[in-house]
């Protein structure tokens, strides 16, 4: 049986072959999975591309057309309480009880689990500490997803799936969300993230899935997604004063203007020659070279091209 | 296989329902919209209708029935039915809509357990609200409560409720949004009381509309209630047949909720 304690490594989501269709129309189309235990496993696609209907049929909300699903060595159509004591949910559009407080709320969905963590403890983990005796009704959006997230963690679940789960949030409010879903990861859960903000799935993702209609498209971390470890080095810069772009010295490559603005940007996979090549050029002609920043294309500019090419 | 898994820290079922249902009294008790139309309301229409019509008497069956003791039983009716129909096809259609239906079936507590709180909070909502207008009844306007026919009428009303429960879960099946919610099951309810005895004495209905309202069990509930306070009844009072079609109405209406109801939000 896997359960509580079970080792990291392990597979607590195994998916092969899978396939769901709607009249007639194949939402997802044949796609492969594996989680395994302790990971942030994050799930990254435009709207529309199978991401909620893969995430309702691993969570056993809904029926798929074929293939082979196993979540915590269970198939989720069959789940049994135990399964759903271990499984955590925030859906992506839910509401909390209105009439309810805080803390009241935690309390009814404490009472389902066999083993529910301390109402307490998870008021403070999900930092709603100060708002417990306020009626969910009363509380602001980001602070109703809070409760959200808090009863999905009050039975001290194993497995946890975050639909979109700081949609709405102030940035400091996902800021001290992401500290929580950081905290999951060192109790040893495992968290199956969906989002659509870049950010989040570089700060908290161990590896990322993107899925476009219906099919994996790329697998990897967020730092190797779709070979952005292998990608050229973006170095750009502010041209000097009254400095044309043709005045760059030739060893530099190509150079191209970054839209609608003064900035210049040249790909190279040799930083170091670059560079070399463009502060003598710059010392010698004593020109200033400001806003100088070397990166690798950022995480939602290889999204986008995963998902954007070829539509 | 559930039980055999279950953890042993794990509260019976019987004590969920009973932790359930805490909960779920809560929510309405202190919801404004649930308080007025289904607490409220139902006492204003008491006092109004026996106060617009005084002293006045109706022939119901050939003889002489006092306004008061017309409208006690034809009130219950009317609180049954708003406690355990109308209000409760508005919650849970809101609750399925708002997802909370969803996240509970997410949690290991069984959809039996949910189905049984939820309709006997409206139950017991029912049975409170049936005994406070009997004693304003009684206190106000002097209504004779028979004691030999009050366990008819008491089974009338746990009867009524039940079915009324089961009603509310299939008409729930067939609402897709929360706001239409209110509209659809008032546009259903409220010509049925008038054309059931509710709210206007049924010696005052042409037989056509008493045949209309005698296929659906509104009238049929108000009859059986009717009869225990019915100073020519004797006997227990007990209305047979009337309380055979109620049952056979919540039979149909349980059939349909199997068969179609939804945790899921509907619109999208």
């Amino acid at each position: 049986m896997i359960g509580t304690g079970g080792a990291v490594g392990e597979a607590v989501i195994e998916v092969s072959g899978l396939r769901m269709s709607y009249d007639g129309i194949e939402a997802v189309r044949g796609i492969d999975l594996r989680v395994s235990r302790g990971e942030i496993f994050t799930f990254l696609g435009p709207n529309g591309a199978g991401k909620t209907t893969t995430v309702e049929i691993l969570e056993g909300h809904r029926r798929r057309t074929d293939g082979e699903v196993r979540v915590l060595g269970v198939d989720p159509e069959h789940a049994d309480r135990w399964w759903r004591s271990q499984v955590g949910v925030v859906l992506q559009s839910s509401r909390v009880e209105p009439q309810l407080t805080v803390r009241e709320c935690l309390e009814l969905y404490a009472g389902y689990y066999p083993a529910p963590r301390s109402v307490q403890e998870v008021i403070e983990l999900v930092g709603l500490k100060k708002r417990s005796e306020v009626r969910c009704g009363q509380l602001s959006g980001g602070q109703q997803r809070r409760v959200d997230v808090a009863l999905a963690l009050i039975g001290d679940p194993e497995l946890v799936f975050l639909d979109e789960p700081t949609t709405g949030f102030d940035p400091s409010a996902r800021r001290s969300a992401w500290e929580m879903i950081d905290g999951l990861r060192r109790l040893g859960k495992t968290v199956f993230l969906t989002t659509h903000y870049m950010d989040e799935a570089e700060a908290l993702a161990d590896r990322i899935v993107v899925i476009k209609a219906g099919t994996l498209v790329a697998e990897g971390t967020p730092a190797t997604l779709g070979g952005r470890d292998h990608a050229p080095y973006q170095i750009s810069f502010s041209l000097p004063r009254g400095v044309a772009i043709t005045e760059l010295p030739s060893g530099l490559g190509h150079a191209r203007v970054l839209d609608g603005s003064s900035k210049v940007v040249i790909e190279s996979a040799e930083v170091m020659p670059a560079l070399q090549t463009l502060s003598a050029w710059a010392i010698q002609r004593g020109y200033e070279v400001s806003d100088l920043l070397v990166r690798r294309p950022a995480l939602e500019d290889v999204y986008l091209g995963l998902t954007e090419s070829s539509k | 296989m559930s039980a055999s898994r279950t953890a042993p820290g794990q509260m019976s079922d019987a004590r969920l329902v009973g932790h359930q249902l805490r909960y779920d009294l809560l929510l309405i008790l202190r919801d404004p919209q649930s308080r007025f139309f289904t607490i409220v309301l139902p006492l204003i229409f008491l006092v109004l209708l026996t106060s617009l019509f005084g002293n006045h008497t109706h022939f119901i069956s050939g003889h002489a029935i006092k306004n008061s003791t017309y409208y006690v039983p034809g009130i219950s009716t009317l609180g049954i039915i708003a406690t355990s129909f109308v209000n409760l096809v508005i919650t849970i259609t809101g609750q399925r809509e708002n997802g909370v239906l969803k996240r509970r079936r997410s949690t290991p507590v069984p959809a039996w357990v949910l189905i049984a709180s939820r309709a006997l909070t409206s139950a017991i909502l029912a049975v409170v609200l049936v005994a406070v207008i009997v004693v304003i009844g009684r206190i106000a306007y002097g209504v004779h409560i028979p004691s030999s026919t009050l366990p008819a009428f008491a089974l009338g009303v746990v009867i009524g409720a039940a079915a009324f429960c089961c009603l509310a879960f299939a008409a729930a099946s067939f609402i897709r949004n929360e706001d239409s919610a209110q509209p659809i099951i008032q546009a259903v309810i409220l010509p049925l009381y008038f054309i059931s005895g509710v709210f206007v004495p049924k010696d005052q209905l042409s037989s056509t509309l008493k045949d209309i309202a005698s296929v659906f069990p509104v009238s049929h509930l108000n009859d059986a209630l009717f009869k225990a306070f019915d100073p020519a009844t004797t006997g227990s009072g007990i209305a047979g047949t009337h309380l055979l079609i109620v049952v056979a109405w919540g039979a149909a209406g349980l059939i349909i909720a199997l068969w179609r109801f939804s945790w899921s939000p509907q619109s999208s």
